[in-house]
């Protein structure tokens, strides 16, 4: 490829694309009951975040950017692994993953 | 060519994560998900990190979402047993997360000093490119990572094996 | 020998840590042994470096072994210093405290906590050596501190009883009243002489003038510790309750020893003194009033151990009269032959005691002497001794006093004599009323009567012998022998007496002792006329009244402290406790308390476990923090 995209457009309208997805996750978070949505809408933000990520690394050339996503992927992928381990579990348990059902943690 | 490609990627992205929170079934909302994730791989190339690009693929779409469509799948969840919040509650989350999309939106305009400076190194996110910082100066972390995983993979064993009676 | 005067105080400090660390794993035959012989031991070397002092003058022992506190250009060495006041001292107190040790063997041998007795026993005769070794008034104040921690520890020994260690405790306030005194003129001292070692302060104040305001702070201050050591009024109240302790303690530490430190301490101060006329005069007059009013107290009381209370009282009087009127070496004597034949009083109303099974009442006593020939004969050797018949010791010395206070003033001297005369009419009655007359105890008492074992007469017998001839120590002068004490004393008070007054006249002397014989004889008839005659037996408490019920409630002076002193204290603390702990600081401090717990209360209703509105409450925050953000 000949220019980089960030000649066409504007690392403003990254910036602004990953406002955007993240505030979705966030009101995703708030919005829904099922847990595993809940979840969902996480990796939503994550995503969010990684996009930005790769923006500024190819806006500075620097390599440190990407290679910072591929670690939050890696964690990603482990905290998912975990968490629907967990999730499993409590439907095991309660036989629902609606969150308001998880009340007890207060006192 | 490439500025429509971002608007129409970003077009999708936005939609496609919006489907995701507001869509009735658990299923459809996983195979939005994937679909946003495909647009973020597409802006990936776009950004000139094609590695990332097929990593993220692979990640994402083809592990983390096999895992949560598996789940769904698993625990039977459908729209009729999908429990829903309020309409107060509902009202109150959109409207803290349009407040808080204004907020970032007003405080990330405020912070104007973003420009190019010079012109990108468009080889920056080849794989030969990022496999060498990645051996090299991260060394340590990548295979820290390696640790992570592997207590991940016990303690997700541990947590979602049957109690032993 | 001299290389050895410090395993004097180390032996008995051994016995007492294998007694003490051992406690009932040591075998009950061996643990008395080993404090008895561990003081044994110190007697030994005692009489060796006794030797030493004897062959020189001018020889004195002193050993510093490690600097011990340094602060600053202030700098004490731990030392002992062995003079021959010093071992005046150490050789009563190892010597009688052998004794009782030995009679304490038989005498506590159904007790379950033997060892921690003997342990208590020996750590007490470890803290009297350190008072008495030590060079220098710091390491005087550890031993009197000392001496007065195992005080309290053994009166309140049977600590199961609490009118026991409310005695404990009544006895250890009062000392430390005292010891504030004599801790406030060791300042004192500090500051006048820039050093606590004997030598420094004595050399520095021979060179001060006399009636110097300074010393004669120093002297009333160092007085009011010898007032509560040394039970004088106003804090002699304590030593009448500290009977509570077992007999052997009070013949040990109540009688011959502890209390004597006062005493000590004031003629190893003899330079102070000598310089201050006007303390001298208190400690005279404060001697006087507390050997004539213990000395009536004595008169109508039932407790046989109260009695000889009052009587250590009553001589402990009669000492300071010595040392105010300035005859040190007299002080001295009386303190020897009073540890002779009050050790032995105390050890016989211990056998008493013992025989009777735990009675103590003098009232349902009597006739004891046919069943306790040994303790009757022994009893009555320390009652002459006391009373003042020649050859007895306490003649001597008290004539000494006496003469001592004739030349220093009559009214001192007339007062005293009462004294003097009360002292021989209570130890009497005390003595008629025990071992004469018809047996007046229960029927089973009277069945168990019997003579104490050998380990306890034994003691008896030596205390006895030494009662006899110790006042050959210190013949008067018109006996034309010499004065044993007074010579062999004279580089300790040799300085002091030179301001002394002069000598009694012979006349006096012989008018004296003729008419002290006189008196004596008059008062063994009318005392034994009264007991034992009439068979006299004293009231039972409520039908005692006028000034005989003043005297057998101690004039008041427990009820006097108790209105006047414990009970504005307690008011005052109770007000303390129940306005500005209670009312005041506590409820500040609760106020904190249930503002948090009601506070927490409200804020806990945002915990309802909701997660949804946690995830709401943390955006809304973080919106705000960027809303913060921006405006600022």
């Amino acid at each position: 490829m000949g220019s980089s995209i960030l000649e066409l457009v504007h690392i403003n309208n990254y910036v602004m694309l990953a406002a955007i997805l993240f505030a979705i996750g966030v009101m995703g978070v708030m919005f829904r009951r099922n847990t595993i949505i809940i979840f969902m809408c996480i990796e939503l933000m994550l995503n969010a975040v990684n996009l930005l990520l790769v923006a500024f690394s190819t806006m500075h050339s620097d390599p440190g950017g990407q290679v910072m996503v591929f670690f939050i992927m890696a964690v990603a992928a482990a905290e998912v692994a975990v968490g629907l381990a967990i999730l499993v579990m409590i439907y095991r348990n309660v036989k629902s993953v609606d969150i308001d059902i998880l009340n007890k943690l207060k006192w | 060519m490439s500025k429509i490609a971002f608007f129409v990627l970003a077009f999708l992205s936005i939609f496609s994560a919006m489907m995701v929170v507001f869509s009735r079934k658990p299923v459809h909302s996983v195979l939005s998900l994937i679909f946003c994730f495909f647009t973020i791989a597409g802006h990936y190339i776009l950004l000139n990190a094609q590695f990332l690009a097929a990593v993220h693929v692979i990640v994402y779409a083809g592990a983390i979402m096999v895992l949560f469509l598996f789940v769904i799948m698993l625990l039977n969840l459908n729209a009729e047993s999908e429990p829903h919040k309020t309409s107060a509650g509902k009202i109150a989350a959109v409207v803290s997360g349009g407040l808080l999309l204004l907020v970032l939106v007003s405080v990330l305009k405020s912070t104007d000093g973003l420009h190019l400076s010079s012109a990108p190194d468009s080889q920056v996110g080849m794989v030969k490119n990022l496999g060498m910082v990645l051996y090299d100066k991260y060394m340590l972390p990548f295979e820290v990572s390696a640790l992570l995983f592997l207590t991940a993979m016990i303690g997700a064993t541990m947590i979602g094996k049957k109690e032993l009676d | 020998m001299t290389n050895l005067i410090w395993l004097i105080p180390i032996l008995p400090l051994l016995g007492f840590l294998i007694n003490g660390i051992g406690n009932k794993n040591v075998p009950r035959s061996v643990s008395g042994w080993i404090a008895s012989l561990s003081v044994l031991g110190s007697f030994i070397i005692s009489i060796g470096a006794f030797g030493t002092l004897m062959a020189d003058p001018n020889v004195v022992i002193q050993a510093d072994y490690f600097e011990w506190l340094s602060a600053g250009s202030f700098t004490l060495d731990f030392g002992f210093l062995v003079d021959r006041l010093s071992i005046v001292m150490l050789l009563f107190i190892t010597g009688v405290g052998f004794l009782i040790h030995v009679y304490s063997i038989g005498y506590m041998h159904e007790e379950e906590d033997y060892a921690r007795y003997f342990a208590y026993l020996n750590l007490f005769v470890f803290f009297m050596l350190l008072l008495v070794l030590g060079s220098s008034y710091v390491l005087m104040f550890v031993g009197w501190e000392g001496v007065g921690l195992c005080s309290y520890l053994l009166i309140g020994f049977w600590f199961k009883n609490n009118a026991y260690n409310d005695a404990a405790k009544k006895a250890f306030i009062m000392n430390r009243i005292g010891d504030l005194g004599f801790l406030l003129g060791m300042f004192l001292i500090f500051q006048t002489f820039g050093s606590l070692e004997y030598d420094t302060v004595f050399a520095g104040a021979r060179q001060m003038t006399f009636d110097q305001p300074v010393l004669t702070a120093i002297t009333l201050l160092l007085f009011v510790g010898a007032i509560g050591k040394s039970a004088q009024i106003p804090l002699y109240t304590w030593l009448p309750d500290a009977m509570a302790g077992p007999t052997p303690v009070s013949a040990l530490i109540h009688a011959a020893t502890m209390v004597t430190a006062g005493i000590y301490m004031v003629v190893r101060s003899n330079v102070l003194y000598v310089m201050a006329p006007f303390s001298s005069e208190v400690v005279a007059y404060v001697g006087l009033l507390t050997a004539l009013m213990a000395g009536l107290i004595g008169l109508k009381q039932n407790d046989i151990k109260k009695v000889l209370a009052y009587s250590t009282v009553s001589q402990l009087g009669f000492m300071f009269v010595a040392l105010g009127v300035g005859a040190y070496t007299t002080a001295l004597f009386h303190v020897v032959t009073h540890a002779f034949f009050k050790a032995l009083l105390f050890l016989c109303a211990g056998s008493v005691i013992h025989a009777m099974g735990g009675e103590q009442d003098v009232r349902k006593m009597g006739g004891l002497k046919k069943a306790l020939p040994v303790t009757h004969l022994t009893f009555l050797i320390g009652t002459l001794a006391i009373a003042g018949a020649p050859p007895f010791a306490g003649f001597f010395s008290k004539d000494e006093i006496l003469a001592g206070a004739w030349t220093h003033s009559y009214l001192i001297f007339g007062i005293l004599a009462i004294s003097a005369i009360l002292t021989a009419v209570y130890m009497f009655r005390l003595y008629y009323l025990t071992f004469h007359g018809e047996f007046r105890g229960s029927k089973h008492q009277q069945e168990h009567l019997h003579e104490s074992p050998i380990s306890m007469t034994i003691p008896l017998m030596v205390l006895a012998g030494l009662s006899t001839v110790g006042g050959f120590l210190g013949m008067p002068e018109i006996f034309h022998m010499p004065h044993f004490l007074n010579n062999f004393l004279e580089p300790v008070t040799g300085w002091a007496d030179l301001y002394a007054h002069g000598h009694a006249s012979h006349t006096f002397e012989y008018t004296l002792i003729g008419s002290s014989l006189v008196l004596l004889i008059v008062i063994i008839y009318f005392v034994y006329n009264k007991y034992v005659k009439d068979a006299h037996v004293p009231k039972a408490d409520h039908l005692v009244t006028g000034f005989q019920n003043v005297l057998a409630n101690k004039f008041y002076v427990d009820e006097f402290y108790n209105t006047f002193i414990t009970k504005p204290l307690n008011v005052l603390s109770s007000f303390s406790y129940n306005w500005i702990e209670k009312g005041f600081i506590d409820r500040i401090v609760n106020s904190f308390g249930y503002l948090t717990n009601g506070a927490s209360g409200v804020l806990r209703l945002v915990q309802s476990g909701h997660i949804g509105l946690y995830i709401i409450a943390m955006v809304i925050a973080v919106i705000l923090m960027f809303v913060f953000k921006m405006i600022i």
